[in-house]
């Protein structure tokens, strides 16, 4: 069956969805943010290398080792989120499979996110 | 999904050898995509032999010549044969670009001809545009105002002008679009490097009265934003333009007119 609908139909599709800048934006803004988070995590498990779960707890007990951990587990599963949504849309083109998932998606970033949060807590609240 | 392999009626075959070099002059090799919608076969590649010594110096020259004197069904579009028109864009030795801007002493050994990638071919080495050209006319690429024309022509300061050098010079030969993997994944949605560059051209011209109308078109997560700065577009651009900077400017005037 020939496909009678014009070229410029086709190319126009649905319009516009007029977003994506905010996609744009928030990538770049984790991104940034990503850089100083990540070196802190390094350092942090360079310090921590081989060390007991008392030490552990003792280095995230202080306030400012356990905010940064956590606005680095922030930052990092949105930047993760909407880095695994473009890759979700550019190579997945059946539309069920396609929104399967970027369901999938949001529900495993939010799954890690939280138990990444829980576990950050526990440790520097202490048992 | 996205397809990694061929479909099994695209699949390339080893094609005729239609003639062989003689003992005098610089000869070199030609191989050639070709595919008739006619014989219901395969794509394939023949090989021609032409003696550089008889020939123009471009690759565009040794394609004339193969269907003047040796192959008549060789298929190709060009017109100018001076790098204006855009006709002649192919994939040669690798690269998309013009075959009459391309000199033959650029290319070591084999000269490889193919059409433009990830494009319906028509005949050998003509793909069909169509798309392309739909998408071009999606964004509106003419001058619109609202303002009462004034009697001769509408002004422009010069520095204004000179915002549209690097733009207006692009002559939609699709090399751009047809070498960037997004344009390869998502054509149907994605608008592509040229006329994204394009859509830059008019956003960017201080006489249009359009431009936030032309930035909510374009603002979609497939039309602008399946750019991942990937920069095929720029190195393919056969007249030296850069498309991935406009397509980052249009992604700039997203974010300014939101802050």
């Amino acid at each position: 069956m020939a496909d009678m609908r014009t070229p410029l139909n086709k190319v126009r599709g649905l319009g516009s969805a007029k977003e994506g800048a905010d996609h744009f934006w928030k990538q770049r803004i984790t991104g940034l943010a990503n850089i100083p988070l990540t070196l802190f995590l390094v350092v942090t498990v360079i310090l921590l290398a081989g060390k007991d779960h008392s030490t552990v707890a003792a280095y995230l007990g202080s306030p400012l080792a356990a905010i940064a951990m956590m606005a680095l587990v922030i930052s990092g599963a949105i930047h993760m989120r909407l880095g695994m949504q473009v890759i979700i849309e550019d190579y997945v083109h059946g539309e069920g499979a396609k929104i399967i998932c970027l369901m999938t998606n949001t529900f495993f970033t939010i799954l890690m996110g939280l138990a990444c949060m829980y576990a950050i807590i526990k440790l520097s609240l202490g048992n | 999904m996205v397809e990694l392999a061929l479909p099994k009626n695209s699949k390339l075959t080893e094609g005729k050898t239609w003639n062989k070099p003689k003992a005098k002059g610089d000869w070199r090799e030609f191989r050639v995509y070709r595919w008739s919608p006619d014989d219901g076969k395969n794509p394939h590649v023949d090989s021609y032999h032409i003696n550089l010594d008889e020939c123009g110096p471009m690759v565009l020259d040794a394609l004339i010549k193969i269907k003047a004197e040796i192959d008549p069904t060789l298929t190709f579009r060009r017109s100018c044969r001076e790098g204006i028109c855009g006709s002649c864009a192919m994939n040669v030795d690798g690269t998309n670009t013009l075959a009459c801007t391309r000199g033959m002493d650029e290319i070591k050994g084999t000269v490889k001809i193919y059409p433009l990638p990830h494009q319906p071919v028509v005949k050998d080495l003509v793909p069909d545009l169509t798309n392309f050209y739909a998408q071009h006319r999606s964004i509106q690429p003419w001058l619109q105002t609202e303002t009462t024309e004034p009697p001769k022509e509408w002004k422009q300061s010069r520095e204004d002008r000179e915002k549209l050098d690097g733009l207006y010079e692009c002559i939609m030969c699709a090399c751009c679009s047809t070498s960037c993997p997004s344009y390869w994944w998502n054509s149907d949605r994605y608008l592509g490097p040229a006329v994204l560059l394009q859509a830059y051209r008019w956003v960017i011209d201080s006489r249009d009265e359009a431009t936030g109308e032309r930035l909510d078109n374009l603002e979609d997560p497939f039309r602008l934003y399946r750019c991942h700065t990937i920069m095929n577009c720029s190195k393919a651009c056969p007249k030296g333009l850069n498309p991935a900077k406009a397509i980052a400017e249009l992604k700039k005037k997203m974010v300014e007119r939101r802050y």
